[in-house]
Parts: C-alpha cells; structure tokens; sequence
C-alpha cells in the first residue's frame, strides 16, 4: 500500500485534524516507512483463524440500568473552554 | 538515622509500622531531593505542600494497620487526580482538572499513602523515550543526555533518583517495563484486567494495565497487593479475591520449569544482553529451577500487529477531545469543524497525531478488514503461542529491551528504530500476561540491563517469587552520584 499527500489529507480529514502543507512531506514518509513495515503480516496466513478483540476469557459484564450518580452539572461544566450558564458554546453551526 | 530516600518502600513502611520514623520526615526528605534536582524534568506537578499536610495529619493519629501507612508516592500524569491538575503529558489537558480520583490512586489512598506529584510522561503514553511529551523531555538518572525510556519516563527518573519512594505506570506495549530496565528499577505489568483502569487516561484500551515501578521485587509484590482490586466501572476488570503478595513471596523456586523462547534471540543483539540472558539461566538453575528451550513463532509478528491495534483503538479513545467538554479549544476557526480540526491539530504533538492518522486509516472503509482485522488475527496466533507454552512452563525468560537507554535524540526521527525498542515487551501485552522487569546488570558504559520474567495470566505470585530469587543473586547496586543536583 503506497501513502501519498491525498490520501494523508483525506484519513486527516477522517480524524478531524487539520494536517498543514508544511508537515505533509513529513507524514508522508513516516507513514509510508510506518506501513511497510506493518505490511509483514501479510507474509502469514490467517485464513483459518478467528479474529482476537478481548484478551478475557469471560464476556463483558453488563449491568443494570439504573443511575448511580448524577447532579453534577456544574462539575463538569467547570472544564468547558467556553461555557455559558449551564451550557457548552461553540462556534454557530445554524445560520 | 542513614539517608531515608536511598530505602526501599518496604523498609520505610517497616520504619513507620515501627514509629521509628515520622511521615512527616519521610515526607519532607523525599521534597527535599524533588526541590534539590535542576535538571532530570520528571514532575509536571509538585504537590510539596499538600503532602506535607496530609504527612502531619497522619502522623497526628496513625493508622498503622494499612498497607503503605503515611507513604507520599508521586504518580504517571495519566492517572486522574481530584483537583490536581491531570496532564497525560500533552497540551490539550494543560488545564485540566478533574473531579474524580482514578480507582488505583483511590486505592493507594485507602492504604494509607498520599500523592506527592504528578510524573512526566509520553504525550497520551505514547512513546518509548520520554521526547514527546508537550512538558519536555525527561532525562534519565543513569546519565546526563539520556532518555529514561517511556512512555512512563518520569515515574522511572523520579524513582531512580530517590524522588518518590514507589510509583505507579501504565504499560500498553511495555511503558513500565522498558523505563524500569533503562533506569536499573523493578517494573511490572499485572494480567490485563487486575487492575482497573478506570480514571487513568485511555491510549488503548485492550492494551492498557497499570502497574507498579518500585526500588525491589517485595515491593513490587506490596504495591500490587494496595492497587488490584475489582471495579464495577471497569467493564474488563476480573472478579477474583484479593492475593496477599507480599506476605507470601518467597524466593524457593526449586522445580519450577523456565522457558527461554529462541525468537528473543535478534538480529544485532549487543553481547552484553545475550550474557546477562545466559546469566539470568545461571541463576535460576542454581536455585533449582529448570531450563526448558521453547518456542513463540509469531514473535515477529507481534510489533506490526500491536502497531495496528494500538494505534486503531487509541484513534477512537481521542476523538473525544474535541475542544468542546473540556481540555484546550483553539481560538482559530470560522465553523464547528474548522473548530475541531484546529483544536486537534494544535492540541495533539506530531507522535499522537501520527497515530491517530494511523489508526483512523485502519479503521477506515476498505482498509478495516486488510489491516484491523489481520491484526487482530495475528493477536489470537501471539496468544496461542504463549498458551502452548506455558503447557510446559511456569514462566518465561527473555532481556527486557534489545538495548540499554539511549541517547536523547537519537532515534526521535526514525519512528520504526523508536517501535524496534518494545520488541520484547509488546508481546506480552498483546496476550494480556503479567510481566516484570528486574535490574540484572550493566553494559559497557555502567547502564542498566534488565532481564524481563512472563508469567501465566493472574499468577503474579509465582512471578514476583522467581523475580525476587534471582534479585537475591544478582544484588544490582545503582551508585549514581546525583549530577542532577549541581
């Protein structure tokens, strides 16, 4: 898999950071590098092997649904770059 | 009375325990040696004055029956801290502040210790070398231009140079244990699951496990017995009793059968590493355990796959810093996504973002499958090499790292050479083994070499039993002159 300037833009795109044309050169050949080297899996055979996602043996606990703290409004408001009264403010998104 | 910060935390609860000495002057010894460095960079957060309080008030009505009673222990800056600031080593959180305590430093604070500091660490724990956090780079004890390893760098800096008594890391592809061999300290990496992670800041979270990094293997065993512990709010944390591992260490490992895998063995190994292997089985055969050759295939294998996986989950962990709930928001931007985009690619340093871009292209429509996918694949053969091995094993012997700490700088521009160093560790992770790393002799140049013991997964006590008796007979003494004091 070859890596170039466009597709850099477009997975940064994906990510929502802004890449500037300046570091592009940069990325582009670390992650070029990074994803040869990644590409040795492709010297094993996996056809007959069930993909890993949890190292337990167990399945993960549910639990009920029931609220178990809560009324903290203002503690976690109290983070917020920009805030105002008991809401979080961003740049307008409707005109 | 000797120099209290040159002891082990065990001789210090000891002393304590005793009344031989105060918390208040363990406290203030240890502010002293934090006030007197010029140079090593490991504390984003001094909390001098706060645990000077909280050693007083201890001292004024002891509760002796703890585990760690009076113990100031300063932290990796990834785990939260009620109204101390929590920085994971990166801009974005400069301001943060959290209103919760993470489970483990709970714990510890239920034992009877309290916080002297925050660490320094890799940004967001990513990073071998401590180069990439956004408060700068962290300087190893051992000598003057070089790195600590990492992610968890400042808590093996801080720790070698007699600046907090114990510490506590993470270890997603071998933070703990890699800083740990580069600073001539005892890291361990419990099973995935032992210890919750709840509150400590997520990089990848099937990866991810806290452990203790520690002067010795007995308190190594103390500091796991104050921190594992079932969570209900950790979904992967395991249901199981608490162990006493400290009361029960021993170093009779007669019997126990050894494995050394032949796939450690790499290409340009320095001598000195192959020796102290070879000497690591010297030991453990004369205290009566058994050498058995075995085989891990996929070995090689391990680095690619972790550097999908850790990558792809530590993508999705960061989408959450949005500039919006909390952390820092970039003043540039003329729309809402302009807004996040700005605010991530100011917030995040070069070694995260390279990540996430890495990560977010696996995940990625018509790549999952080819890489994500594969990856995970290849953890399940990892796992299963480890699972047929230790049919006939107890525990597994290999170096801890491929090379003693290196130079500041020297491999910050080459990302592959800086991965190359957790080739041993990775491994592990992968499988969710506990693992430890024991100062086991010097190279050339009087750097620290470790040797690394896996285990079977939640059975730490035999672990920290054959660390502890080849610690016994290696007797590693550290010497460091303390240059970062002039």
């Amino acid at each position: 898999m070859s890596i170039d300037k466009d597709k850099i833009k477009h997975v940064s795109k994906l990510a929502r950071i802004s890449v500037n044309d300046k570091k592009i050169d940069g990325l582009t050949k670390d992650l070029t590098s990074i994803f040869k080297f990644i590409e040795q899996l492709n010297e094993l055979n996996t056809d007959k092997v069930e993909p890993l996602s949890s190292i337990l043996n167990e399945p993960l606990r549910t639990r009920e649904d029931k609220i178990t703290d809560g009324k903290m409004r203002e503690k976690i408001l109290e983070n917020s770059p920009q805030k105002n009264e008991e809401f979080f403010i961003v740049p307008k998104v409707i005109e | 009375m000797s120099d209290i910060t040159k002891k082990s935390l065990t001789e210090i609860v000891n002393l304590i325990k005793k009344k031989e000495v105060k918390s208040e002057e363990v406290t203030l010894s240890f502010i002293k040696n934090i006030d007197k460095d010029k140079k090593l960079n490991s504390f984003i957060t001094k909390c001098s004055d706060q645990a000077l309080i909280r050693a007083k008030t201890f001292d004024k009505k002891p509760n002796l029956e703890k585990l760690i009673p009076g113990i100031p222990i300063a932290v990796k800056d990834l785990f939260c801290t009620q109204g101390v600031k929590t920085t994971a080593g990166s801009k974005m959180l400069e301001n943060f502040t959290p209103n919760y305590e993470s489970t483990i430093t709970e714990n510890l604070w239920n034992e009877g210790a309290f916080l002297l500091g925050k660490l320094n660490c890799d940004e967001y724990a990513m990073g071998s070398s401590n180069e990439t956090s956004y408060y700068g780079n962290v300087i190893n004890p051992v000598a003057e231009n070089t790195v600590p390893g990492g992610s968890s760098g400042g808590s093996a800096s801080a720790l070698a140079a007699d600046l907090t008594p114990t510490t506590i890391g993470t270890d997603t592809g071998g933070s703990i244990r890699q800083p740990a061999s580069f600073t001539g300290t005892v890291g361990l990496k419990p099973t995935y699951g032992l210890c919750s992670r709840w509150g400590i800041v997520a990089f990848a979270s099937s990866l991810d496990q806290a452990g203790p990094m520690t002067k010795t293997v007995q308190d190594s065993a103390l500091m796991l017995e104050a921190m594992a512990s079932f969570d209900v709010k950790d979904s992967t944390s395991i249901n199981k009793k608490k162990e006493n591992y400290s009361k029960k260490l021993t170093d009779n490992i007669k019997g126990l059968k050894i494995g050394i895998p032949k796939e450690y063995r790499v290409e340009g190994m320095p001598r000195e590493i192959d020796q102290l292997w070879e000497n690591g089985k010297k030991i453990l055969k004369e205290s009566g355990a058994e050498i058995v050759d075995i085989s891990l295939p996929n070995t090689k294998y391990a680095l690619p796959a972790y550097y999908i996986v850790a990558p792809a989950e530590a993508s999705s962990n960061l989408a959450r810093y949005d500039g919006v709930k909390y952390g820092f928001r970039s003043s540039n931007g003329n729309n809402l996504i302009e807004m996040y985009e700005n605010t991530r690619s100011e917030g995040f340093g070069d070694e995260v973002k390279r990540r996430i871009l890495i990560g977010t292209y696996v995940l990625s429509s018509g790549y999952y499958d080819a890489y994500y996918i594969k990856a995970q694949k290849v953890r399940q053969l990892i796992k299963n090499d480890f699972d047929k091995s230790f049919k006939n094993v107890d525990a597994i012997l290999t170096p801890s790292t491929p090379s003693s700490a290196f130079k500041i700088g020297e491999k910050k521009n080459d990302p592959i050479s800086m991965y190359l160093n957790d080739i041993f560790t990775v491994p592990v992770n992968l499988a969710g083994l506990p693992a430890i790393s024991i100062p086991a002799g010097k190279d050339n140049n009087n750097y620290p070499l470790g040797l690394q013991f896996i285990g079977k997964a939640l059975d730490e006590q035999k672990l920290l039993n054959i660390a502890y008796a080849v610690e016994n007979k290696i007797n590693f003494k550290q010497n460091l002159n303390k240059w970062w004091e002039r």
